[in-house]
């Protein structure tokens, strides 16, 4: 193994120690001070938990996960036609663009009650929550993308007698691809945000409801467990966010560099 | 007048031409002058004059923020000119005129597509090409690559912009905006964020381009050395609002050299072309 790969190797596995290291103090901390675990459970009693109500746990995660999905794939279709129209026209820009900057002024969870007014609770608010907080990075990156086509790039495809349409397919397009990919992994994140945030208030089900009833019965190494889960599901996500944006658009990693 | 030896050529300034046939100029701006913002507004071309043969290759130099770039959008249609008239090829210019080739300073070259496939982008855009790209795809390809070849690009098409020099990078952007064989050249400070040696480089395989393919070219430079080395007729702007303050013709034999650059012939035509803008400026 060369020298730099084996740096390269060390940098890789720094985030997993660090996280192992902190577990383990969490864990002295806990057994040499005797926190109720009522307050802060340890992190073997965590994983027993975790281990022992894997069946309830897993049931909820995959409610959560699903619902999330789907909140977020509805999130890219309205955030890419909406970023789509606004990149494309200056006038579609002037009027949306404000609206859009409002609604996002918004906290999300104040719309929640109308959710659970016009859907009664379960999936569905949770759905329209994810929805709302996941478009909106997604149509202001594309839109971004769309608008920002250089202006020489832009006068070279018009001296070659280009239409609108083809600078769009062939410029604005391929160029609007990193744009999009970046604001993916932040929309995906935020699906998970809004789900939880709405299970925790309108559901029976998934993993903010499960953790809700746990800390309702004061059984916090359960609340932990839950949000043990959802951390390594949403960081799952972001993960496969970011190794498809690397294989779809690796051209933008090496021409910024 | 090619076999003329570079003393005798460079002590002729007038327009006395051979290169030039005798025709109606294939690039025509009479009086042609551009405010921004109005009548009232900036004046960045003063009544420009400029004529282009075909086949020609016309230099235009002036000091920073003359209009040159300006000069380079009348002439494409990108930009309308306040007053004065703009023609290419016997037509009035009216809007973006098609079958020209650009560069820029900036290459331009899409970071998503291979070297190849930016060369090839003109094929899909301009006529007869985009209608028989999928049958000639293959004589497309070739053409392409024949170009990169010329330009010493050989074996790098598969590469990706990023992946080159930006030397390399602006030979491929020459090979971009010849492969749809335009009658009409426009570049605009292709060279300029180049090093030295690397610019004499492209000095000479833009020279080798343009005496083997069948084109017009406008180069907006304000290297003085480059304009001389490459044109045919050089014109001299002065500093804003831009007005043609003189006009050169270059009779140096051809193909032009490096080493010539540096000769008596040479040097004296460059020094006469500093001193008027010079002149101007004061």
């Amino acid at each position: 193994m060369t020298p730099a790969r084996r740096k390269r190797l060390q940098h890789q596995l720094m985030p997993y120690v660090l996280t192992l290291v902190l577990l383990l103090l969490w864990e002295a901390i806990n057994r040499l001070t005797h926190i109720s675990s009522v307050i802060l459970p340890a992190p073997s009693e965590i994983f027993g938990t975790l281990i022992r109500e894997h069946a309830v746990i897993t049931e909820h995660a995959l409610h959560t996960f699903v619902t999330s999905m789907i909140g977020f794939g509805l999130g890219v279709v309205t955030g890419v036609l909406i970023g789509f129209a606004t990149g494309i026209s200056p006038a579609i820009y002037s009027g949306i663009y404000p609206l859009l900057v409002a609604f996002n002024a918004i906290p999300k969870v104040a719309l929640l009650p109308l959710f659970v007014l016009w859907a009664g609770i379960g999936a569905v608010p949770a759905v329209l929550t994810a929805l709302t907080l996941a478009f909106f990075p997604i149509a202001v990156n594309v839109a971004t993308g769309l608008a920002t086509i250089e202006p020489e790039m832009e006068d070279l495809m018009r001296s070659l007698g280009a239409r609108r349409d083809e600078i769009l397919i062939k410029v604005g397009i391929p160029r609007a691809m990193p744009f999009l990919f970046a604001s993916l992994k932040i929309a995906i994140s935020l699906a998970f945000v809004g789900t939880v945030i709405s299970e925790t208030v309108a559901s029976n089900d998934g993993i903010g409801f499960l953790m809700m009833a746990a800390s309702s019965r004061f059984d916090v190494p359960l609340v932990f467990a839950g949000l043990f889960v959802i951390a390594v599901m949403a960081v799952a996500a972001y993960g496969v966010c970011s190794l498809v944006e690397e294989r779809v658009v690796h051209w933008a990693f090496h021409a910024r560099g | 007048m090619h076999s003329m030896s570079a003393s005798t050529a460079a002590v002729l300034s007038e327009p006395v031409s051979a290169v030039v046939p005798q025709a109606r100029p294939f690039v025509e701006l009479d009086n042609v002058s551009l405010s921004f913002g109005g009548d009232e507004g900036l004046l960045a071309l003063d009544r420009v004059s400029i004529e282009v043969g075909e086949r020609e290759f016309v230099a235009v130099v002036g000091p920073s923020g003359c209009g040159k770039s300006t000069l380079m959008k009348l002439v494409t249609g990108l930009l309308p000119p306040s007053s004065g008239t703009v023609a290419v090829d016997g037509k009035m210019v009216t809007g973006p005129i098609k079958c020209v080739g650009m560069a820029f300073q900036n290459s331009t070259l899409m970071p998503w597509r291979t070297t190849l496939n930016n060369v090839m982008l003109p094929l899909e855009i301009v006529q007869p090409f985009k209608r028989e790209r999928r049958q000639h795809r293959d004589e497309h390809r070739a053409r392409a690559e024949r170009l990169l070849d010329l330009v010493g690009l050989a074996g790098f098409g598969t590469k990706y912009p990023w992946q080159l020099s930006g030397g390399m990078q602006q030979r491929a952007n020459l090979c971009r905006a010849l492969v749809h064989e335009p009658k009409l050249l426009m570049l605009d400070e292709p060279f300029a964020a180049l090093d030295a040696f690397t610019r004499e480089e492209l000095w000479i395989i833009m020279q080798d381009l343009w005496l083997s393919q069948q084109f017009s070219s406008v180069l907006v430079t304000h290297e003085l050395r480059e304009a001389v080395f490459l044109a045919d007729t050089v014109y001299v702007l002065s500093k804003r609002p831009g007005r043609v303050i003189f006009r050169k013709r270059i009779n140096l034999p051809r193909p032009r050299s490096i080493a010539g650059s540096f000769e008596a012939g040479f040097v004296s035509i460059v020094h006469e072309l500093r001193d008027k803008i010079v002149e101007a400026r004061s």
